[in-house]
């Protein structure tokens, strides 16, 4: 097995968010997920770490990708998996967010995985469980695990982070994956650039220590990575870009744009991917160029490591 | 009621006669029959109450000019009965209550309904708003006149800005007319209809969608170019920008009918408040950045704002503990009123005497009330208060019904001991306080 025991380099009880990380425990996490991934491409993909304990899995908005990657996630570690939606929750029937998390806390769960469409609501409900909590997207504020992978993803295709550049363009002022990854790249010492149209860019995105540019000619040149992010149409009130066509003529990523960045320019995308919007569907299929499938299953891994720390931080406290 | 009260050697404090001197004051009647270094009640009257006032401040009974309760449409967050408790527990003797209830203070006979229902409290006066336009919806004026009529002492549609200018403009000529005043909460509501909380760093790094700096500005340069264009008297309120006091500031020097009023909450505290998801700091105009609240404090100091108000607007655990962009606006602040704004006193910000000028005199002269001064023959509306008494402010000492205070473990010093209107003494002095 190649999975073995490393000294508790992490000792927080929640994963919340990036801020408030180390540098060490981010390294650290990414160590540990880099052991699950060779793990996950064997026949027996099993382990026992978490035989025994549950995991309860409750996304308040709706989610494939990253429900399901931590369902696996949470299997491949033995855990038992439970999947609860908005749908089927009485949440809809007036229940609040409150109550809601001290129902479940009484069912003790070991982990709990949460996704809530308003910034701040994972914190407020880790506050009334007794349960590890990990957040996997809360509003426009943070997604840890995503920024996690997305660093997995860079440093094994580059075999570092520090020095490199990273261009995060598109949809940047509803985006908790920009505002997670903007704190774990700055943290691990890459150079951040965030490219996106003004009326997508919070007023004072600067205050983060980022480069700023309003145009795609610019924001990738020189990049070594272009991060796009989706056009979250579901979390725009009002007209903030004129239309898609515009967009994408403006912040689309082609060929044409992606010439300006590194030749070797590595292309990631969080998903799900809106093609023709924020990128062109060839360049997110080159699989030269692109590593929006690497992403995807590092994902698994990360969330492993997530899982299996937290958990074990638990049981070293009890 | 006709019983004599005599207060003995407490320092007087009188803001619109700039009077600080120890003394004593005699109540008569429920009047204030007189004050001075020294009185003596004739034949020694039996009857008469002594209180030793020996190092406690005399002072004006406060004028709150900006509460809400929850009376009518939300009895569960604040009644007249819990709301004119906490009132008298705060010192406040006078105040004028927000129409935007549900439904709205936008007809004579609720005007009287909330008139008819402060009375039967007995404890504090009551003051009720009209509304500018029915149901506050800003489209259609309310019935102005007869709002007047029936006892409103101002327009204004609450914690909503009357928002088109077209209407701004009609009901600032008819109310000009009127002789009243209109008191506009300055936002322009297509800028902050998103918003959670000031937009800046902290709403960045929270992920909270922010309301912008000029969104108060904008509203406070039309409502200025109108006042001057109609000859109407406006207060805009509560201001919370660094922008807003300059263009008031200015406004002012231009000789125009304009006041201002601010809330202790946005002169102490600032948009960090907010981490953590702090709903209880969760209040419209947002807590701002820290140049907006020392330009603030400028303005308090300057006379660029006339007014320290509470913005008491209730709110219950249930509207409060919620995802931050679920919870409800507003904090309550009848309580906290005179030991949060005493800092500014203690801290070398203000003196006395104009602190208290901002809580009496000056909002009661805004509103046309006559009360906030020691005159003799004057309704003996009066508060005694140790200005260094010790509270660590907890939600658990409040009165009020809602909890949802910003200043939580808070440390203040002065703290009112006892409350006094009509020559009653309605809070504090031996009189049960629940």
């Amino acid at each position: 097995m190649a999975v073995h025991e490393l000294p508790q380099l992490f000792s927080k009880r929640h994963l919340l968010g990036i801020e408030g990380l180390s540098p060490y425990e981010i390294q650290h996490l990414l160590d540990r997920a880099d052991e699950f991934v060779d793990h996950g491409r064997q026949a027996n993909k099993k382990l026992d770490l978490m035989r025994g304990l549950t995991q309860i899995n409750l996304f308040f908005e709706s989610s494939t990708r990253t429900r399901t990657s931590f369902e696996l996630a949470g299997k491949r570690l033995s855990a038992d998996v439970v999947n609860m939606s908005i749908g089927s929750s009485s949440i809809k029937k007036g229940e609040t967010l409150i109550d809601t998390a001290m129902t479940l806390n009484a069912m003790h769960p070991d982990v709990l995985v949460a996704r809530h469409h308003d910034s701040g609501a994972v914190a407020l409900l880790a506050h009334h469980v007794n349960c590890a909590v990990i957040n996997a997207g809360d509003g426009s504020h943070e997604h840890p695990t995503q920024a996690l992978l997305d660093a997995l993803t860079i440093r094994r295709r580059r075999g570092r982070i520090s020095g490199l550049l990273v261009a995060i363009c598109g949809d940047i002022l509803h985006s908790r994956v920009a505002r997670s990854n903007i704190l774990l790249l700055s943290a691990m010492g890459a150079r951040v650039r965030v490219v996106a149209p003004k009326t997508l860019l919070p007023s004072t995105v600067g205050a983060y220590g980022v480069e700023v540019c309003s145009d795609m000619e610019s924001g990738l040149a020189d990049a070594d990575i272009v991060m796009m992010l989706r056009l979250q149409t579901e979390r725009m009130q009002g007209s903030f870009v004129p239309s898609v066509r515009e967009y994408f003529h403006l912040f689309g990523l082609t060929y044409d744009k992606l010439a300006k960045a590194k030749p070797d320019a590595l292309i990631m995308h969080p998903g799900p991917m809106n093609r023709g919007v924020e990128i062109d569907g060839t360049v997110a299929d080159d699989i030269h160029r692109s590593a929006i499938l690497d992403q995807v299953e590092l994902g698994v891994a990360v969330r492993m490591a997530c899982l299996d720390t937290l958990t074990r931080n638990l049981k070293a406290a009890a | 009621m006709s019983q004599l009260i005599l207060i003995k050697q407490a320092r007087l404090l009188d803001p619109a006669e700039h009077l600080d001197q120890i003394g004593d004051l005699l109540i008569a009647g429920g009047k204030i029959a007189g004050f001075g270094e020294h009185l003596s009640i004739d034949g020694a009257s039996i009857d008469a109450e002594i209180i030793d006032a020996r190092g406690l401040c005399l002072a004006p009974g406060l004028v709150d000019m900006r509460v809400m309760f929850g009376e009518p449409g939300a009895e569960h967050k604040e009644t007249f009965e819990s709301g004119t408790r906490a009132a008298a527990a705060g010192g406040v003797t006078s105040l004028a209550c927000l129409p935007n209830t549900e439904p709205a203070i936008d007809d004579p006979a609720m005007v009287e309904f909330i008139a008819r229902r402060a009375r039967q409290q007995k404890r504090v006066k009551v003051y009720p708003y009209g509304a500018v336009t029915q149901r506050c919806a800003g489209e259609q004026l309310a019935e102005m006149a007869l709002l007047r009529q029936a006892g409103a002492v101002g327009f204004t549609d609450g914690h909503r800005a009357v928002a088109d200018s077209l209407v701004m403009r009609r009901a600032m000529a008819y109310v000009s007319a009127l002789g009243g005043r209109i008191i506009q909460f300055p936002e322009d509501p297509s800028l902050t209809s998103s918003g959670l909380m000031n937009d800046g760093e902290m709403a960045t790094r929270l992920g909270l969608a922010g309301m912008p700096h000029e969104a108060e500005v904008i509203m406070v340069e039309r409502d200025l170019r109108l006042a001057e264009a109609t000859g109407c008297a406006l207060h805009l309120g509560p201001i919370s920008t660094a922008a807003a006091v300059e263009a008031i500031r200015q406004a002012k020097a231009k000789d125009l009918a304009i006041t201002a009023d601010a809330t202790p909450a946005h002169l102490t505290l600032n948009e960090l408040s907010v981490e953590g998801y702090r709903t209880f700091a969760k209040i419209k105009p947002p807590l701002r950045a820290e140049k907006d609240r020392l330009a603030l404090i400028d303005g308090l100091v300057d006379g660029t704002i006339d007014v320290i108000a509470s913005d008491h607007c209730p709110q219950d655990q249930d509207s409060k503990r919620l995802p931050f962009a679920q919870a409800e606006f507003g904090v309550v602040g009848l309580e906290t009123l005179l030991p949060v704004a005493l800092g500014l006193v203690h801290d070398g910000t203000l003196p006395l005497l104009d602190l208290l000028d901002k809580l009496t005199r000056a909002p009661a002269d805004i509103l046309g009330l006559g009360a906030g001064r020691l005159k003799k023959g004057a309704p003996a509306d009066i508060i005694l208060f140790d200005p260094e008494t010790p509270w660590r402010i907890s939600p658990d000492d409040l009165i009020s019904l809602s909890k949802n205070t910003p200043f939580e473990g808070r440390l203040t010093q002065g703290r009112v001991l006892r409350t006094i209107v009509d020559g009653r003494t309605i809070f504090g002095g031996g009189v049960a306080t629940s």
